[in-house]
């Protein structure tokens, strides 16, 4: 009788999910991000492909794949500004690889884990594409405005929270 | 070197991609950065897959929540149309009249430039278009509206609505266009203080504000200026409504200049068309001519009717008879109060004027009799062989057409309460043989 032994949290929780669900899930985050400003216009503090991309990434626990999932992302959210292409893929690419790290570490099942982690991932992501604004692309008016940036954290908290549990549905356990 | 590769290949693989990342970038940003300069072939290649894979869904949401709106506010929705419909018409009649105040000044300064060999750009042609979606962040204030370089549109044109400048165009699909809001970072334009026709230049910021920001302190400069295109930048036409100051302060960044913040005329949060000039010319447009040339004829007709006014005042002044000014001029004859105070306004010009100078009105009657000024009824309201109605008529016959004078031998006090009491002649009877009753119960 064959016996499975797991030596780490990676070998016991790593999922996967169906192409489909891969491809269409960050499309959909990123027109549903620029649809929503819209007729909602406060709704552009939102980040709703950040928090997609931190899911496939602690869900994944695989560092290349979040990295790679996450820069996809970004350079989809680029494709769509003004900005120069790769400001938002470099960003959310150290965020897809730290994310995958962190979930290889921690529980990322916990609410209270995904509470920190989605508000230190948008603070991150906010602190990141500053420093790509400022110091690589040095425009002189680029400046961050932190009290914004704390509540676009806690926003993007609240919003991340149930998108995670829906997306919960979608795992593949290998 | 087997195993190295193995075992940091997260970390080789994360600096692979920054490291492609950043070297597309410093491709991108190998020039000066400048608004709304345009890329490389291959970057818009990238934009143009990814735009042409997202607003396809993004003109089908578009599409069915149009669809939903139009149907309920089409066919559901219509309780007020009928009240709103004469609000407008309302408007419309008073926009006519501010048109046609207008007209004259804008004719004269069309003149006085073509005098001065002045060239102005007027707007010829608009493409309108529908805001189909947004960049999703705050950090790249842009939109994408449903039009492209199939209908016409250029990079740099400029995009407004009735109210005012929203932006300019950057990237021009086929048949989708990207548009830079004049709130963005990277953002500019060439203004005008209305009043003070004192120039700046207009930015954006990272708050979504637009200001102006290259203009030393000046005293002239104060909240609620409106500010307008200068056309200086080749990109929006002269005169076209930017915003109006809100906020005059001391710039931290960068003295002595002064951060001078405007509200944009045009609601720059929430758009839904806009149009898209994709034409100048130095003539008036023919609509605009069209325009100026009924607004003329209103101020035209406004001015005869005026003049027609006037001159039905200034008779009516004349007409005014020296009576009433010098009743005017005693006010002890004058009372206020009395019923009779409306005989002292102009009198109907179609009354004939008093021969033979003033006579004063008689005091009111503190008893009155039968014999009182009024008590009794007019002869044409008697009946023959009425008792003492032969008194009567033969008095009155005495008075010939004089109806308004007592008569001692009619006793009819069951009618005499019944008629109001006429107001006391402000002749005498044989100066104004005839007193209409309605010419005294008009209101002059």
């Amino acid at each position: 009788m064959a016996t499975h032994s797991y030596t780490s949290r990676r070998e016991l929780e790593q999922h996967s999910f169906p192409p489909a669900v891969a491809l269409l899930v960050p499309l959909a985050a990123v027109v549903l991000q620029a649809l929503l400003p819209k007729p909602f216009p406060k709704l552009a503090i939102l980040d709703l492909p950040l928090i997609v991309a931190v899911f496939f990434a602690v869900s994944r626990r695989n560092p290349v794949a979040g990295t790679l999932t996450a820069a996809a992302i970004g350079l989809l959210q680029d494709a769509l500004t003004n900005q120069p292409i790769g400001v938002n893929g470099m960003a959310k690419s150290v965020i897809g690889y730290v994310a995958a790290s962190i979930g290889i570490q921690v529980d990322v099942e916990n609410m209270s884990t995904r509470l920190i982690m989605n508000f230190g991932f948008s603070i991150l992501n906010s602190l990141l594409l500053f420093l790509i604004n400022h110091r690589l692309l040095g425009l002189p008016g680029f400046q961050i405005l932190w009290v914004h940036e704390l509540i676009r954290a806690a926003v993007n908290t609240l919003v991340a929270l149930p998108i995670f549990m829906v997306l919960d549905h979608t795992k593949r356990l290998d | 070197m087997e195993s190295f590769f193995t075992r940091f290949k997260n970390v080789l693989v994360l600096v692979a991609v920054l490291l492609a990342q950043t070297i597309a970038l410093a491709i991108q940003v190998r020039r000066p950065v400048e608004s709304g300069a345009p890329e490389g072939n291959k970057v818009m290649l990238i934009r143009y897959w990814v735009v042409a894979a997202v607003t396809p869904f993004e003109r089908f949401f578009l599409g069915f929540g149009r669809n939903v709106r139009g149907g309920w506010s089409n066919y559901v929705d219509l309780r007020h149309t009928r009240q709103q419909n004469h609000d407008l018409q309302d408007q419309i009649a008073q926009l006519r009249l501010e048109q046609a105040a207008l007209a004259e000044d804008a004719m004269q300064g069309h003149r006085l430039q073509a005098l001065l060999d002045f060239r102005q750009h007027y707007v010829a042609t608009t493409v309108a278009a529908q805001v189909i979606g947004t960049s999703g962040t705050d950090l790249s204030r842009v939109f994408y509206i449903d039009k492209g370089s199939k209908d016409g549109l250029k990079p740099d044109q400029a995009v407004i609505t009735p109210d005012g400048i929203v932006g300019k165009l950057r990237d021009v699909f086929p048949h989708t266009s990207q548009v830079l809001l004049i709130n963005d970072q990277t953002s500019g334009a060439g203004v005008l203080l209305a009043s003070t026709r004192i120039r700046g230049i207009l930015r954006g910021s990272a708050t979504g504000r637009i200001q102006i920001n290259n203009l030393t302190p000046d005293s002239r400069i104060k909240p609620g200026e409106q500010v307008l295109t200068s056309g200086g930048d080749q990109v929006y036409p002269r005169g076209l409504k930017v915003g109006t100051i809100e906020s005059i302060a001391p710039d931290p960044d960068h003295q002595p200049y002064t951060l001078i913040s405007l509200r944009p005329a045009a609601n720059l949060f929430q758009l839904e068309e806009v149009l898209v000039i994709t034409g100048t010319q130095s003539e008036l447009p023919a609509q605009t001519k069209k325009d100026l040339a009924v607004g003329a004829a209103t101020a035209e007709t406004q001015a005869e009717a005026s003049r027609v006014a006037a001159a039905e005042a200034a008779a009516e002044a004349a007409a005014k008879s020296a009576a009433q000014i010098v009743a005017d001029r005693l006010p002890s004859l004058h009372d206020p109060n009395s019923p009779d105070a409306d005989a002292t306004k102009a009198p109907d010009p179609s009354t004939p004027k008093p021969v033979g100078g003033i006579v004063p009105r008689p005091q009111p009657t503190l008893h009155p009799d039968r014999y009182t000024p009024g008590s009794a009824p007019p002869a044409t309201s008697l009946q023959p062989g009425a008792p003492n109605s032969t008194g009567a008529v033969r008095r009155n016959s005495a008075d010939d057409d004089t109806t308004n004078q007592p008569s001692p031998t009619t006793n009819l006090p069951s009618a005499a309460p019944k008629k109001a009491p006429k107001p006391a002649p402000q002749t005498q009877p044989q100066t104004q043989p005839q007193i209409q009753p309605q010419t005294e119960s008009q209101p002059n």
